[in-house]
């Protein structure tokens, strides 16, 4: 390597996986990002009506833009649109579906017709103003409904209604989800780790110990939802072996799945190795004579334990505990087979806005929010715990 | 630590350890119920020779669906995985070389399909590959798979690479060796184990992805992910649990052999 410097080799060498993740993941993501503040379809669906009423004043019924609404409609029955449009529509604002559909069918019958004529909907100032501000491909709109905010027509930002108040509440619930799976696997990995980098532990032991947490840690996801979905349904494994055992009877079946508590269990069992893994590699290196200088000094075991290696561990538990969460906030597989109607998390509702509902502007800027959650916690944690002496 | 504190933190962890690992292995006398249930009939409990059978490991074995979505998930695998590997072992071997500030940009970006949730690549490589006629495409599948599983490469070659011996290319160097015959005759070798595991971490990466394929995937790119998502979700059939069964046999086959492998290498070294 004479003739080369070994930073410019080091380039030529990163260079093609960097940009390789730039093409194919970081612009996706920019592109999810941009999705969440600019949708185009109305605007597309309805060329004339955006370019009218970009100029319009907002004050009243703008004549100018009936004859623009007409004029799209009518093409948009003419390539069968309509019904994409009177469902994009009311979205917006419930009734408008109706109201496109009305007045695109009157139009294909009488093509002349006022717009007021059909329907007096349209002389509606408020109409005009939604019209307005949907037909911008630029809108605030999707990022104020994943936060449950609206806009009232005088311009102020109010909360939701109560019974359209859904996000806040599924973001809030995510994070609960997440702190307790995070909870619960800390609880069961700790003992573990602690087991396997024990110098009591022989070598057959521990690698007995490391194999069982490997083997569900490669294990595919499906394979471990199956597997719960076993154990845990009502006719499940467990079920059947409490009711013959006389525990429970034919009516005290336990609810263990498709529901919160499914999520739950299947969502420690999946990320439990992820907690194990960077304790035990922080276990493995610390070095035994502190313990044994305590042990030395006349501390009980259990003051050892406590006072001298539990806080020489703090960063494996920070380290796992900070993956267990952040994985855990955007969990998708594991709801949506296992949580049933209950179980479901903000991932959950990103995907069902892609694939049912079609509300790919929502999907985009409630996936936007998590983001921002998701980048936040793994730039701003690992040095808050610096900070406290956590390092790892 | 007294006897009794001790035997009762080894049960502790037993338990923890069965909490791990029997869930996966119930599932593998359950693949073999002769009925269309996700339970243990009677004759299985009387362990009935009668009452066993290998009915879902027929159904799977020929069945179309399941035999086009294992060819699926090789076919974007065997892709995947040596170009997530050329790539993954490339920029590890770059980094290294790099100041210290670029390097730490770049491992940033390297790592980022590692930390933002797959449901959000997912989304957002769909509306990117949308207007490009990508989705329901092999490419699009092999191009996110790539993304996803070239940062494990990375980390894996990576730490192979920090108890690498710089010295060593320093006295191939000097003893005339020309850079490129050095990289395969000394860095190559010394670092093949970490080049193994992070392409193992691609093949698996690729081959358990369940999201991206949800969103990319039509009827023709169905993967064994999306075959046993269906069996799960929609058809409810224990063929799936034939099909898990496998699955969790040829992990601890893969696994088993790793380990021993790194054991014998382990024992190799110390008699040297």
């Amino acid at each position: 390597m004479n003739a080369v410097s070994p930073s410019r080799a080091g380039w030529a060498l990163v260079l093609p996986l960097v940009a390789f993740i730039v093409i194919a993941f970081l612009a996706p993501i920019a592109t999810m990002l941009l999705r969440s503040v600019h949708d185009p379809e109305i605007a597309d669906l309805m060329p004339r009506t955006r370019q009218t009423l970009a100029r319009w004043d907002g004050i009243g019924v703008p004549q100018m833009a009936t004859e623009a609404v007409t004029a799209d409609l009518r093409e948009a029955s003419a390539t069968n649109q309509i019904g994409r449009l009177a469902q994009r529509l009311n979205r917006e604002r419930n009734g408008l579906r109706v109201l496109i559909d009305v007045t695109a069918r009157h139009l294909e019958r009488e093509p002349d017709t006022k717009l007021s004529r059909i329907d007096p909907g349209w002389s509606d100032p408020a109409l005009w103003q939604i019209l307005a501000r949907v037909t911008s491909p630029w809108t605030g709109q999707h990022l104020l409904n994943a936060l449950d905010l609206t806009v009232t027509p005088d311009g102020a930002m109010v909360r939701q209604e109560e019974a359209r108040r859904l996000y806040v509440d599924l973001f809030l619930r995510t994070a609960w989800v997440a702190a307790l799976v995070t909870l619960i696997c800390a609880l069961l990995g700790y003992p573990y780790a602690y087991a396997y980098a024990m110098a009591a532990a022989g070598p057959s032991l521990r690698a007995l110990l490391l194999f069982l947490v490997l083997l569900p840690f490669w294990t595919s996801l499906l394979v471990r939802a199956t597997a719960w979905i076993v154990l845990l349904q009502r006719r499940g494994v467990i079920n059947e072996g409490l009711l013959a055992a006389g525990l429970i009877g034919e009516t005290g079946r336990l609810d263990l799945i498709y529901n919160m508590t499914g999520t739950i269990i299947v969502m420690v069992h999946v990320l439990l190795p992820f907690f194990v893994l960077p304790l035990y590699s922080v276990m493995a290196g610390l070095p035994t004579s502190y313990v044994r200088a305590s042990a030395s000094l006349g501390a009980h075991p259990v003051r050892t334990f406590a006072r001298v290696y539990l806080p020489l561990t703090y960063p494996g538990v920070a380290a796992g505990g900070l993956l267990v969460f952040i994985l855990s906030l955007g969990y998708y597989v594991t709801p949506a087979l296992v949580g049933g109607r209950t179980g479901q998390l903000i991932s959950n509702q990103i995907a069902f806005h892609m694939q049912r509902s079609l509300n790919w502007g929502l999907a985009a800027a409630l996936g936007t929010l998590l983001l921002l959650a998701v980048l936040l916690l793994a730039l701003t944690l690992p040095r808050l715990a610096e900070r406290g002496g956590l390092r790892a | 630590m007294n006897r009794l504190a001790r035997f009762g933190f080894y049960l502790l962890c037993g338990l923890i350890a069965a909490f791990l690992v029997l869930p996966l292995l119930v599932i593998v006398p359950l693949s073999f119920n002769p009925e269309p249930y996700f339970s243990f009939t009677p004759a299985m409990l009387q362990l009935d020779p009668a009452g066993w059978s290998l009915r879902w490991y027929r159904e799977i074995a020929e069945s179309a669906q399941w035999r086009l979505a294992l060819r699926n998930s090789l076919g974007i695998a065997a892709v995947v995985t040596p170009l997530a590997t050329l790539l993954g072992t490339m920029a590890a071997l770059g980094l290294r070389r790099l100041p210290t500030r670029p390097r730490k940009m770049l491992a940033v970006i390297i790592a980022s399909p590692l930390v933002v949730p797959v449901i959000l690549f997912a989304t957002g490589i769909y509306f990117f590959l949308a207007p490009l006629g990508l989705t329901q495409s092999f490419a699009g599948i092999i191009l996110a798979h790539t993304a996803l599983a070239a940062p494990y490469v990375v980390v894996t070659v990576g730490s192979a690479l920090t108890t690498f011996d710089e010295r060593l290319l320093r006295a191939a160097s000097i003893l005339g060796s020309p850079p490129l015959s050095t990289f395969f005759k000394v860095t190559l070798p010394l670092i093949a184990p970490g080049i193994a595991s992070g392409a193992l971490f691609a093949f698996v990466t690729s081959f358990d992805e369940a999201v991206i394929a949800l969103f990319l995937a039509g009827y023709d790119q169905r993967t064994i992910p999306l075959q046993m998502w269906s069996g799960v979700r929609d058809q409810l059939s224990p063929a799936v649990l034939a099909a898990a069964t496998l699955m969790v046999l040829l992990v601890t086959i893969v696994m088993l052999g790793a380990m021993l492998i790194a054991r014998s290498a382990r024992s190799a070294g110390t008699r040297r």
